[in-house]
């Protein structure tokens, strides 16, 4: 109860401060009506104040001033003013009034004014009723601020009973949500009720102005504590249809410290009691039609997850690798593709993306929000409109198959709260044509490679056309062609001996000695003009130096050929001349078998020596 | 491919077999690529096991601080309180390489987080691997053989294991520096060319910089150019091929800060230089024998011999006496352990603690190589018909990788791509054989004269190709080649083949004939088994070698369960201890820490210091009061203990905890290993040693274990617990996972 006091003494010298430089009323303006109720469920606290202000003095009056203490106001992480409309609508977005920090002559020093605009000025008499929410993201302070694995989690809130404001109440009322029956203790003023989970003060009536009255609300809360001390997300647009979004977590928990071990067989066993204060999961509104989703660290992809989702809506439901406990920290990434046409519209030549700024995390609340778009390489004319002030420069990303880098609007806000889950508009120019850069840079990349195979492989690379390299490999390659002609020139000598070969079976089978001379005579042409032909070539060869290393075997190969076609033809003409003669058949048969075996001796040294040349 | 022969025109066949060739080569290397995938596609995009993750975060250093920062890189978040010179101590090849591709890929505005690059560095290098493979073969036994050998490395078991996308781990590129090294050299020797040569050197430095095997190659190498000189087979072209790779080989080797003056000092690159002498010698032999006449050459030798023996004593002599002053007669303990098995684990029980280092078991030879083990001994004959330089080569490799294959299981890799070159030739001339057969049976069937069968040879493919094509589409790449090929092949190869009785009958043929009902249930058959082995590398890789390790995953009746309490406790280690907080553990897990959780170890993987882990080891085996002394003294802050015994993880601290009692005893003799043991037996329960139940391995991990069953059931051990009810006194439970 130290730190109770040690508060109450705080709040007394703001009071203090407050009185002393206590000013008259600053308007004739005063508070009728004020309703106030703290909502304390979760660790973001929000509080909704319904105001009723009236003029009572005669000049118009178009502001209304709303005080915070500055304690508060570096925890104030949104205030929004919307004119009343009763209970349900109070959410309109369109109608918010405008709020702007003002700092007026003569007010104390502590405390920190919003003006509220009202729609129109307040004649002499007239009144208005309007809503002011105001959301703190820190506010909640753990107490005792380390407890142990089976510890429940106590919270301090602090507030006034009684509305701070330059102006005079005449009735209010305040009512303090809270999470759970569970009350450690709470400040008694007049008019306390309890009931159930909350807590009302009032109504109290006709108080001055900056009338203060602290009360402090000790109480259970096992809500995730989930902070997000950086976040950035990362908005990529393709204009071929899909917007990725990747988010990166730096996550802890905000509650009281965890001291002592972790057991995880307590845990384990009974884990709404023995870690009552961790937190297992989060779990992210996504919009519908999100696809490929993925939750991973920065040593790989985390497998406790869950998506499901219908045509409103996607909720993916993560968990840390861990149960997060009081001061643990834990940092993961999480990704998602959005289809374009939700998303990006056109406008007037104008392109406009329009998402929502925060994270999608429930009850998340983030120290430092950096929300990076990145536009398609070639935007131009880029405009931000933001429903709310947030730090915003230019960035460039250099990512697949950019050249100059695609510009990036980088925003960047801190103490971000779930209620500025708003949508933002990223204004952008961009022109159809530049989508299909990319596409024409691939095609022609791979164009101009194939070119260059092309050029290179045709050619002449030399530098020096009359270096002696050059020219050896210049007769190197007639002395390949050559060899190749004495090859072709051989393998068709060979075919002609099989075409002999042919016809020798044919007269063994049809007994057609005219048919056989026919061929005979037909090859006896064919293999003259071929020997010609390698003779030629064989000059030619004799007379290149380069083909030096080659030569003997090439002769070797065409004496060979000789000698074969030689044999052959013997082989033929026996052959023939037993069938004429009708004679020793047997006699015929052992000769030309032996000539055979020569036959096939000299085919199989030809074909070898063909090889081996094919090689060199 | 027929059309085109049927136009007879030698050079466009030769070009559309190249293109063809071309694309076969181009699926192997999607098929190496892809089949590796299973990992990121059943698991995840991670990388895994030990030793990845420290060359994972060794990039990571890398490409952040650049080359410079990477070789002065001294480590203080490992060996507290020693720390180690990472740029000295490290094979930057898998590392450079790695960080290069980043570079490339980053400096083209593809923005791939390292990670992705280090995972998929191993596929990519696996299907380089089987292209080099295909240059090799090529250069032994031909294109066809190239072919079917790529293909056959593309999918072996033994080298999927060590490569699938995430096993970020210098083996992953060695395999590729160690063929295109062997391929390079072989090339050198068949061509003469210094060109290849000086690029062979380069190839060997690359191998240098990537894996300590490297010394397979200096060692290999040397000792076939012998073979070569001893069998006669000495010329100018094994010449070229030798020394300048001994020479610039070692200036580069030299460089690499890791191996630096070994490449000159230890004794297992001196065969190397024993052999760049005795070549030379050769070759002056053979100059002078060139220049003088025989008469009086052989009088040269008498002189040389007589003057040179003497020389030759004394400096061997000496050479053995400054080896032997050296206690592990200048080679290290992992070399030492291959050529004499029981080495390790007589002297150094740190490397006999490492499963991969053991020998391995004859279903691991099935399971890694699979069919290609009974292909083998027919690739070894295929090759000695005829022997060349090249296929003597091969042979060697095969016969040598066999044996430290037999020595340390992780060699298998060695010894795997050797294995697909043997196989890959058998098969290609088995196709060879049996499709030529079938040919010639079907002409002959069909009546043609044997004239038309030189022009028409290339048509007859076709209706080959018809029946083997109902066969899966690996086999027919396979044979396509194999058959385009023929031509090119010897004709005495064929005869390699065992059925080479029966050709004898048909001498007037040109080639083996077989009969053409054997040549088709042969053909069947062998396809059969090229399926088999296909079906089998597929399961492998899907079902064996993909698990990453640290995530675990059973299929229960409720469906997959996931077990990623590994990355649990370093997450949590990584965000929510103190930056230099001293974490210890078993020396398994400390890449694992550094680089997950980036928090300092006192040991990890790379157990250059046996003592320290030791302490570590001693630490664990001793009562809570001396092991808190100890962590104490070493600033530690955390102990990480692994228990499998809740959930039936097999591979936990407590099954390990012996080699932890072994290794500590081996330095603090305190420590015995028969205090552990009750009667010989490594027990823990209630019949266990009052030591062994009082470490505070034993009490850290069966801290409140009754408490989860009430019993202390271990389920990895399938005993109840001895001790069940105590409490820690000195250390706290920070947390469990």
């Amino acid at each position: 109860m130290g730190v109770r006091r040690k508060m109450a003494l705080r709040f007394d010298l703001i009071i203090f401060t407050i009185l002393l430089f206590a000013s008259p009323v600053l308007s004739d303006l005063i508070l009728s009506k004020v309703d106030r109720r703290i909502d304390l469920t979760s660790q973001i606290v929000r509080i909704t104040s319904t105001l009723k202000v009236e003029n009572e003095g005669s000049e118009p009056v178009s502001e209304v001033l709303l005080a915070f203490p500055d304690l508060q106001v570096k925890d104030l992480a949104l205030l929004k003013a919307s004119p009343h409309e009763g209970k349900g609508k109070v959410k309109s977005l369109s109608a918010s009034l405008p709020v702007e920090n003002v700092k007026p002559n003569g007010m104390p020093a502590a405390l920190t004014f919003y003006a509220v605009k009202l729609p129109k000025a307040l004649g002499k008499g007239d009144s208005y009723t309007f809503d002011v929410l105001a959301v703190f993201a820190h506010a909640l302070r753990p107490f005792p601020e380390k407890i142990t694995q089976a510890d429940i989690q106590l919270v301090v809130f602090q507030e006034s009973a009684f509305y701070l404001t330059p102006y005079v109440v005449k009735v209010q009322s305040l009512s303090v949500k809270l999470p759970e029956s569970r009350i450690e203790s709470y400040t008694k003023l007049e008019n306390t009720k309890i009931h159930g989970s909350e807590i009302k003060y009032g109504p109290y009536e006709n108080l001055p102005s900056f009338s203060y009255s602290p009360i402090v609300v000790h109480f259970e809360s096992n809500q995730p504590f989930a902070v997000g001390q950086e976040v950035v997300r990362e908005i990529e647009i393709s204009h071929w249809g899909n917007v990725q979004v990747t988010e990166h977590y730096k996550l802890v928990h905000g509650g009281a410290q965890n001291k002592g071990e972790f057991s995880r067989l307590d845990y384990q066993a009974r884990p709404t009691i023995r870690g009552a204060s961790a937190f297992k999961y989060l779990i992210a509104k996504m919009p519908p039609r999100v696809h490929s989703v993925y939750y991973r660290d920065e040593i790989g992809n985390i497998s406790t997850s869950n998506l499901w989702g219908d045509s409103k809506k996607t909720e993916l439901l993560i968990e840390p690798r861990y149960p997060l406990f009081g001061g643990w920290r834990t940092a993961f990434t999480i990704g998602y593709g959005l289809p374009l046409k939700d998303f990006l519209f056109e406008l007037e030549g104008n392109r406009f993306l329009n998402i929502t700024f925060g994270s999608p995390m429930n009850e998340l609340v983030i120290d430092n929000l950096i929300v990076k778009v990145v536009l398609p390489e070639g935007s131009g004319d880029i405009s931000v409109s933001a429903p709310f002030p947030v730090n915003q420069w230019e960035e460039t990303k250099l990512s697949h198959l950019d050249l100059t880098g695609r510009p990036v609007v980088v925003l960047q806000k801190t103490n971000v709260v779930p209620e500025h889950n708003q949508f933002f508009q990223v204004y952008y120019k961009f022109s159809k044509l530049s989508m299909l850069r990319e596409p024409f840079m691939l095609i022609f990349g791979f164009f101009s490679l194939f070119v260059a195979g092309i050029v290179y492989m045709h050619v002449d690379m030399s530098i020096s056309k009359s270096s002696a390299a050059y020219l050896a490999r210049l007769q190197w390659d007639e002395v390949q062609a050559a060899i190749q002609q004495v090859e072709n020139v051989i393998n068709r000598c060979l075919t002609t001996h099989d075409k002999l070969e042919a016809s020798l079976r044919d007269l063994s089978r049809t007994g057609d000695v005219q048919a056989c001379k026919a061929a005979r005579k037909a090859a006896d042409g064919l293999l003259k003009e071929l020997s010609k032909e390698l003779k030629l070539v064989l000059s030619f060869l004799q007379s290149s130096s380069a083909a030096s290393q080659i030569l003997p075997k090439v002769e070797e190969l065409v004496a060979k050929e000789k000698d074969l076609q030689e044999k052959v033809m013997a082989k033929h003409s026996t052959v023939v001349d037993c069938y004429e003669k009708k004679t020793g058949i047997r006699d015929s048969e052992n000769r030309v078998a032996a000539q055979q075996q020569k036959i096939t001796a000299l085919r199989q040294e030809v074909e070898n020596l063909l090889e081996l040349i094919d090689e060199i | 491919m027929a059309a085109a022969a049927k136009a007879g025109e030698a050079t466009l066949r030769h070009a559309f077999g190249n293109v063809l060739s071309f694309f076969i080569l181009l699926l192997i290397g999607v098929l190496a690529f892809s089949i590796r995938l299973f990992s990121v596609i059943k698991y995840e995009s991670v990388i895994h096991e030990f030793d990845p993750y420290f060359n994972y975060r060794v990039t990571q250093f890398l490409t952040k601080n650049g080359i410079y920062d990477f070789w002065n890189w001294f480590d203080d978040r490992t060996w507290y309180p020693l720390g180690r010179v990472i740029g000295g101590t490290v094979y930057p090849g898998l590392t450079l390489t790695a960080g290069t591709i980043w570079w490339l890929l980053n400096s083209l505005n593809i923005p791939l987080s390292v990670e992705t690059v280090c995972v998929f560095t191993a596929p990519i290098f696996s299907a380089f691997a089987s292209w080099a493979t295909y240059l090799l073969t090529k250069e032994v036994k031909g294109a066809g053989a190239g072919l079917t050998a790529a293909a056959l490395l593309a999918m072996v078991p033994s080298y999927i294991s060590r490569s699938v996308a995430g096993s970020y781990d210098n083996e992953a590129v060695a395999i590729f520096a160690l063929i295109i090294t062997f391929y390079l050299y072989i090339k050198t020797l068949n061509t003469g060319s210094l060109f290849y040569a000086t690029l062979n050197a380069i190839a060997y430095f690359y191998m240098v910089c990537s894996w300590g095997g490297y010394t397979f190659i200096i060692n290999l190498i040397p000792m076939h150019v012998l073979l070569c000189i001893v069998t006669g087979r000495y010329s100018s072209r094994l010449y070229i091929a030798y020394a300048p790779l001994v020479v610039l080989g070692t200036l580069l080797a030299a460089l690499v800060p890791v191996v630096g003056f070994n490449a000159v000092m230890t004794s297992e690159h001196f065969a190397s230089f024993l052999v760049f002498i005795i070549l030379h010698v050769v070759a002056l032999v053979y100059y002078i024998k060139g220049i003088l006449s025989p008469k009086m050459f052989k009088v040269a030798v008498t002189l040389v011999v007589s003057v040179g023996l003497v020389v030759c004593c004394a400096v061997i002599a000496i050479l053995v006496a400054l080896v032997a002053s050296s206690p592990t007669k200048g080679w290290s303990g992992r070399s030492l352990s291959l050529l004499d098995p029981t080495y390790a684990s007589k002297y150094i029980p740190i490397i006999a603690s490492v499963s991969e280092h053991q020998p391995p078991t004859w279903p691991s030879y099935f399971m890694d190589i699979n069919v290609l083990a009974f292909l083998v001994p027919a690739g070894i004959i295929a090759c000695f018909l005829p022997l060349s330089d090249a296929s003597s080569f091969v042979v060697l490799y095969i016969v040598t990788s066999v044996y430290f294959s037999g020595v340390m299981v992780r060699l298998m890799l060695v010894f795997a791509p050797a294995a697909c070159i043997m196989s890959g030739i058998a098969l290609s001339q088995a196709f060879d054989v049996f499709t030529r057969s079938i040919k010639f049976q079907l002409l002959r069937i069909l009546g043609f004269s044997e004239a038309d069968a030189g022009d028409g040879s290339s048509a007859n493919v076709v209706p080959e190709n018809d029946a083997v094509k109902v066969d899966k589409s690996e086999e027919t790449i396979k044979e396509r080649p194999s058959r385009k090929n023929k031509k090119k092949e010897k004709e005495q190869m064929e005869k390699a083949q065992a059925e080479k009785t029966s050709a004898k009958s048909k001498t007037e043929k040109r080639l083996l004939v077989l009969p053409m009902e054997l040549s088709v249930i042969g053909l069947l058959l062998l396809v059969f088994m090229g399926a088999f082995y296909v079906v089998h590398c597929v399961w492998a890789a899907a079902e064996a070698y993909s698990a990453p390790s640290i995530v675990l995953t059973s299929y229960t009746h409720e469906g997959l369960h996931v077990f990623d309490d590994f990355r649990e406790a370093y997450a949590w280690l990584r965000h929510n201890t103190e930056v230099d907080d001293k974490v210890a553990s078993w020396w398994d897990y400390g890449y694992q820490t550094t680089a997950m959780a980036n928090r300092t170890v006192i040991v990890d993987n790379n157990t250059w210091n046996n003592t320290h882990i030791a302490t570590v080891g001693t630490a664990m085996s001793s009562p809570e009061k001396a092991a808190w002394e100890i962590f104490n003294s070493l600033d530690v802050k955390y102990v990480l203990v692994v228990f499998g015994g809740l959930v039936g993880y097999p591979s936990d601290d407590i099954n390990k905890f012996l080699w932890m009692v072994r290794i500590g005893g081996g330095v603090f003799p305190h420590i015995k290993e028969p205090d552990y043991l009750r009667d010989g037996q490594y027990r823990i329960d209630s019949q266990a040693t009052p030591t062994m139940l009082n470490c505070l391995m034993y009490k850290l991990s069966y801290y409140r274990f009754v408490e989860t069953d009430g019993k202390g059931f271990d389920r990895v051990r399938r005993t109840e617990i001895g001790k069940k009810y105590f409490k820690l006194t000195h250390f706290e439970e920070v947390r469990q996972s």
